[in-house]
């Protein structure tokens, strides 16, 4: 690890943590559902990316894990939410029956 | 080999460097991983804020996706690019590989799924030219033009 790029990584980190915080504004005033999903997928990554660097920042190397962890967790998160917001129950094969899912009425928020 | 070659060749430029003004081969190293990393770097967080900004400020849902997926990819990547560059040959270089692996399989997946749903369920995209909304309308109804 490279020792004078400290301060660096520590704004990095911290325009990261700014940049999550302007996602919250989607996430809290989307008008549709889809647009709510969008920014908490586009917020896990930029979790993800944070973990990253505050990792190099403190100096301990075990945070990646958890980086790791919590993308392959986000994106099952947002595809089993994604399911149940088409079907309104996870346990419906998607291997058999190709008919389209019921579709929601115009104004679903 | 290349890179015993020349590790080599910098553990021998500092053993017999002298003291004094002149960079020496590892300094030269040193420069290079640090203007590497941080160039990597600061592109990502420009496109990692170009994204924020496109999902916040973008009039539909179609196009704020193309917003969102330019940061899950480009912006992800170029950020732990620039990481391993700084960590050099450890094993958190290998973690930092799968993170960047997963993130560029996950993340345009996520996004096409998101896009999917949306479609089967009947979400119309805006077509036709691009108005923007009016002053009057929005000072009127009570709320920031967000």
């Amino acid at each position: 690890m490279l020792e004078g790029m400290g301060y660096f990584n520590l704004a990095a980190a911290f325009f990261i943590l700014v940049s999550m915080g302007l996602m919250l504004g989607r996430l809290l005033g989307g008008p549709t559902l889809y647009d709510r999903l969008l920014a908490v997928n586009s917020f896990g990554t930029k979790t993800v990316l944070f973990l990253c660097i505050f990792c190099f920042v403190i100096g301990r190397p075990d945070g990646v894990d958890i980086a790791i962890l919590y993308a392959l967790m986000n994106f099952i998160a947002t595809i089993a939410v994604l399911k149940f917001f088409a079907y309104r129950a996870l346990d419906v094969s998607l291997l058999g029956d190709p008919s389209p899912a019921p579709s929601l009425p115009e104004d679903q928020t | 080999m290349i890179i015993a070659t020349i590790m080599m060749a910098g553990a021998e430029a500092t053993s017999h460097a002298p003291a004094g003004i002149t960079l020496n081969f590892t300094q030269i190293l040193y420069g290079l991983r640090v203007l590497i990393a941080g160039a990597a770097i600061l592109v990502g967080l420009f496109f990692l804020l170009a994204g924020t900004l496109g999902v916040l400020r973008l009039p539909d849902f179609y196009t704020r996706i193309h917003a969102a997926g330019m940061t899950d990819t480009l912006g992800a990547e170029l950020i732990l690019l620039g990481l391993m560059v700084q960590s050099g040959f450890s094993q958190m270089t290998l973690k930092l590989l799968f993170v960047a692996f997963f993130l560029l399989l996950t993340g345009p997946t996520a996004t096409h799924a998101v896009a999917n749903a949306a479609y089967r369920a009947g979400l119309k995209p805006q077509l036709g030219p691009y108005r923007a909304p009016d002053v009057d309308t929005i000072r009127k109804a009570g709320r920031p033009g967000l």
